[in-house]
C-alpha cells in the first residue's frame, strides 16, 4: 500500500505545500502538507486544538497563511494560488465553497433566498450588474428562474423543499446543517469545504449526511473536505484520512491506515504513563 | 398570613423611607436651592431656598412608595404590571403593511385637492406645505432604509448627502444658470459620487465607529459649507434659487406663465401643488426602485450582509462593492431630496443640515421598523406631522417627542411594521418573517 502511488497524490484538486500559520508566537499550523484527491472525500481530523478549522480558514482565504502555498487545480486546467487571493474570490472564481462550524445561514432571510443568495454572481452578470434588472429585461428573469430551479434541486435533495418559504433561523439544527451544505452547492463548487457537518446530529440525521455527501461527490464532481469528530462519517465516507496534532500532521492515509496507526491512537487515546519513553521513541515524538 | 402581612408592611416600610432619603438628598439641591437673579441690585445673583418643597416633595415619594409597596408592588397573585402589555398587542398590526399601501397611495394622489375643497386655496396652502415637508422626509426615510434597513450600515450623516443635494443644485443653478431639471439627476450623481468617497474609507469599520464616522463627515460637510465663504455663501446661505417649471412652464403671472397656458386663473397654490406631485412622484421612484432592487440579487446581497457577512463572503460576494452601492444609491436619494428641498424653499444655509436632521431622519427609519416602507411613511407623517401641529408647545415638543421614542420602543422594540416580506417565494401565501429572527446589522 505504502509503496503505491496514491490516488490522491495522482490528480489532486488542491495542494496544501508546507503551509504555517503563525499567530503572534503561537504557531496553529507547523509546515503542512497534504493532497485533496480529485471526486474524493477528504477527512481532517485530530483532537480539539489542533488547527483543522485554521487550515480550512487558510484555505478559503479568511486568514492569510504565514507560509506556504496553496495551489486549487479546477477541472477545466485552471490554476488558482489561494494563499493569494481575497476570500470572495476564492468562492467565486476557485470554485471552493465553505460551511461553518457555528452554523452561518441568513437567518432572517427564508430558506429559498439562502440559495438565492448563494447564485449571487451568476444572477449580477445576468441582471448586467443590476442595471438591466432594473428595467426588467428577460435575460435576467430567465437567469432567475434558472436560479429558483438550481435551489429547488437541492432543496429537494437535502429534504426542505416543503419549508421553502420559512426563515432560515427558524429550522431544526439538523436542517440548518442540511441547508448550510446546500446553500454552499450552490455556488457551484469544484472543492466542497465542511466544518463539522455532523456535530450536533442524530445518528439518522449523521446517516442522511453520509448518503448526502456520498451523492454529491457522485453525482456533481465535487470534491469534499471535511473536518469531523464523528467517526462514524469519518470513517464510512472518507476516501482518504489526515490526521492533525498540535498544527502537525501525524498520519496521511486511507481510513484502515489511519486507524491503526500508533501515532494517531498516541494522539487520541495517549498511552500508559510507563510507556510513554518507548512510545514517544517509536513514534519520533 | 397575619404574619406575612406585617413584614410587607414593615418591608414597605424601610422601602419607603429609603425612597424618601433618596428623595432627600436630591431635592435639597435641585428642588431646595434655585439661584436667581436679583432684580434690584444690578445683575448679582443670589440663592433663594424652598425647603416646603423639598418637605413636600419627600411627602409625595415616601407616601407613594409606600402605597405602592403595600398595595401594588408586593401583592402576590398580582402579574408584573408592563408597559407592553397595556398598548394594543403585536399581532393586530400585522397586516397593517399590505392594507395600508393602496389606501396610503390614493390618500396621497387625491390630497391637495381634498384639502382645496374643504379649506379653499388660501386655507389648504399651509398643509399642502407641511404635506410637502412630510414626503421629503418620506423619500429620506427610504433612501436612508436602503443603508440601515437593507444592508444594515448605521449612518448617522445621512444629511450630509441631503446637503451635498441641495448645494449642488444651488451652486450649479448660481454659476451657471442650469435649470432644475438638469440639476436633479446631476445632485443625485454627486452626493453618490461623495457617497463612494466617504464609503472606501469608512466601510472597513463596522457597528459603533462606523456610526461615529458617519456622523462626524456629516459634521464636516456642514462646517466646509458654514466655512467656505467665497463659494458658498458660508452662513448667509444661498438665496434666489430658481424655481422648477412644468415642461418649460413657469409658475408665473402673466403671458406664458403655467396659469396663462392652460387658461386659468393665477394662483400662487398651483406652484405647491406641482412641488407636491414633484415630490410624491420623486418619493414613489425612490419607493419602487427600492422594491426592485430588493427582489435583484444586490437587493438580497444587502439583506445577506446584514445578517452576516462572512457567510457572504464565504459564497463569493464582493462585500465592500456591495456596501459601496448600498450607500451609494442612499446618497444618491438623499441628493435628490436635497435639490427638491433647495428648490422648494429658494433658500438654503447650513442650518438646514445639522445633526438633528440625520437624527430626525434615523429616527422615522427605526420607528417605522427598519427595511419597512410603509413603516417609514407612517413614523414621518407621525413625526412630521406631529411636529409642525404642535408647534404651540414648542418648549414641551422634544420632551413628549422623546417619551413617545421610549414608548414605542418598550412596546415594539423592532418598530411599527417590523415583519420583513420575503423577496422571493415559491408557495403565494408565503408568510413575512417576524422580527425576532431578522438581524439589525453591525455595519
Amino acid at each position: 500500500m505504502s509503496n503505491t502511488m496514491k490516488s490522491w497524490d495522482n490528480n489532486p484538486v488542491l495542494k496544501i505545500e508546507h503551509l504555517t500559520m503563525r499567530f503572534g508566537g503561537l504557531v496553529a499550523i507547523n509546515d503542512l502538507s497534504f493532497n485533496v484527491g480529485r471526486g474524493e472525500i477528504t477527512a481532517l481530523i485530530g483532537p480539539n486544538g489542533a488547527g483543522k478549522t485554521t487550515v480550512f480558514n487558510c484555505v478559503t482565504g479568511f486568514y492569510k497563511p504565514t507560509e506556504g502555498r496553496l495551489v486549487m487545480a479546477r477541472s477545466g486546467g485552471e490554476k488558482y494560488l489561494l494563499e493569494r487571493m481575497p476570500d470572495f474570490k476564492i468562492s467565486a472564481q476557485a470554485k471552493v465553497a465553505r460551511t461553518f462550524q457555528n452554523i452561518r445561514l441568513f437567518g432572517g432571510m427564508t430558506i429559498l433566498e439562502n440559495l438565492m443568495v448563494a447564485q449571487h454572481n451568476p444572477l449580477m452578470v445576468a441582471s448586467q450588474h443590476t442595471v438591466g434588472g432594473l428595467f426588467g429585461l428577460p435575460t435576467y428573469k430567465r437567469a432567475s428562474n434558472e436560479a429558483v430551479e438550481k435551489a429547488k434541486y437541492w432543496l429537494e435533495r437535502t429534504g426542505l423543499i416543503d419549508r421553502a418559504d420559512n426563515p432560515a433561523a427558524d429550522l431544526p439544527y439538523g436542517d440548518q446543517r442540511r441547508l448550510e451544505i446546500a446553500r454552499a452547492m450552490c455556488t457551484g463548487p469544484e472543492l466542497l469545504c465542511l466544518d463539522e457537518p455532523a456535530a450536533g446530529l442524530n445518528p439518522k440525521e449523521s446517516a442522511e449526511l453520509n448518503e448526502l455527501l456520498m451523492y454529491i461527490r457522485k453525482e456533481h464532481d465535487t470534491s469534499v473536505l471535511l473536518i469531523e469528530h464523528d467517526m462514524s462519517v469519518v470513517m464510512e465516507i472518507s476516501d482518504h484520512v489526515v490526521v492533525l496534532d498540535y498544527g502537525v500532521k501525524i498520519s496521511d492515509g486511507d481510513p484502515e491506515f489511519v486507524k491503526n496507526d500508533p501515532h494517531v491512537i498516541a494522539a487520541y487515546l495517549g498511552v500508559d504513563d510507563d510507556e510513554v519513553d518507548t512510545v514517544e521513541q517509536e513514534v519520533g515524538l | 398570613m397575619k404574619k406575612q402581612k406585617d413584614t410587607l408592611m414593615v418591608a414597605s416600610l424601610k422601602d419607603a423611607v429609603g425612597g424618601a432619603v433618596i428623595a432627600l438628598l436630591m431635592a435639597l439641591v435641585m428642588v431646595g436651592m434655585k439661584v436667581d437673579v436679583a432684580s434690584g441690585r444690578g445683575a448679582e445673583l443670589f440663592i433663594e431656598d424652598r425647603w416646603a418643597a423639598v418637605a413636600m416633595a419627600v411627602a409625595i415619594v415616601f407616601v407613594g412608595r409606600f402605597v405602592l409597596n403595600l398595595f401594588y408592588w408586593k401583592k402576590e397573585d398580582t402579574e408584573k404590571p408592563r408597559l407592553g402589555s397595556l398598548l394594543p398587542s403585536v399581532s393586530s398590526f400585522s397586516g397593517l403593511g399590505r392594507f395600508a399601501t393602496p389606501v396610503l397611495l390614493a390618500l396621497a394622489v387625491i390630497l391637495p385637492f381634498l384639502l382645496m375643497y374643504w379649506l379653499g386655496s388660501r386655507g389648504s396652502r399651509q398643509y399642502i406645505d407641511l404635506a410637502i415637508l412630510v414626503l421629503t422626509y418620506v423619500m429620506l426615510g427610504w433612501g436612508l432604509n436602503i443603508v440601515v434597513g437593507l444592508a444594515g450600515l448605521l449612518d448617522l450623516g445621512y444629511v450630509a448627502f441631503y446637503a451635498v443635494g441641495a448645494y449642488s443644485y444651488a451652486l450649479l443653478a448660481h454659476y451657471f444658470g442650469f435649470s432644475f431639471w438638469l440639476c436633479l439627476p446631476l445632485a443625485g450623481i454627486l452626493a453618490a459620487f461623495w457617497g463612494i468617497i466617504l464609503g472606501f474609507p469608512v466601510l472597513r469599520l463596522r457597528g459603533d465607529y462606523l456610526a461615529i464616522v458617519t456622523l462626524a463627515f456629516g459634521e464636516i460637510i456642514r462646517v466646509v459649507l458654514l466655512n467656505w465663504y467665497e463659494f458658498t455663501g458660508g452662513p448667509d446661505g444661498l438665496s434666489g434659487i430658481p424655481r422648477p417649471s412644468f415642461f418649460g412652464l413657469e409658475f408665473t403671472r402673466g403671458e406664458g406663465g403655467f396659469a396663462d397656458f392652460f387658461g386659468l386663473k393665477y394662483s400662487s397654490i398651483h406652484r405647491i401643488i406641482f412641488l407636491y406631485y414633484l415630490i410624491l412622484i420623486m418619493a414613489l421612484v425612490t419607493n419602487i426602485v427600492t422594491n426592485r432592487l430588493r427582489r435583484l440579487p444586490i437587493g438580497r446581497a444587502w439583506e445577506a450582509l446584514r445578517e452576516d457577512e462572512i457567510a457572504c463572503r464565504s459564497l463569493g460576494i464582493n462585500t465592500t462593492n456591495t456596501k459601496l452601492t448600498a450607500f451609494a444609491l442612499g446618497a444618491m436619494f438623499g441628493g435628490f431630496a436635497g435639490s427638491f428641498f433647495a428648490t422648494r424653499q429658494g433658500f438654503i444655509s447650513p442650518e438646514s443640515f445639522t445633526f438633528m436632521e440625520s437624527a430626525v431622519i434615523l429616527a422615522i427609519v427605526v420607528l417605522g421598523g427598519l427595511g419597512s416602507q410603509v413603516g417609514v411613511v407612517i413614523a414621518s407623517v407621525v413625526m412630521i406631522g406631529g411636529f409642525e401641529f404642535f408647534r404651540e408647545f414648542e418648549e414641551y415638543r422634544m420632551l413628549v417627542f422623546g417619551l413617545l421614542m421610549v414608548v414605542i420602543m418598550v412596546w415594539k422594540p423592532r418598530g411599527l411594521i417590523s415583519s420583513r416580506t420575503p423577496s422571493i417565494a415559491l408557495s403565494k401565501n408565503a408568510k413575512g418573517i417576524s422580527a425576532d429572527l431578522v438581524q439589525e446589522g453591525t455595519g
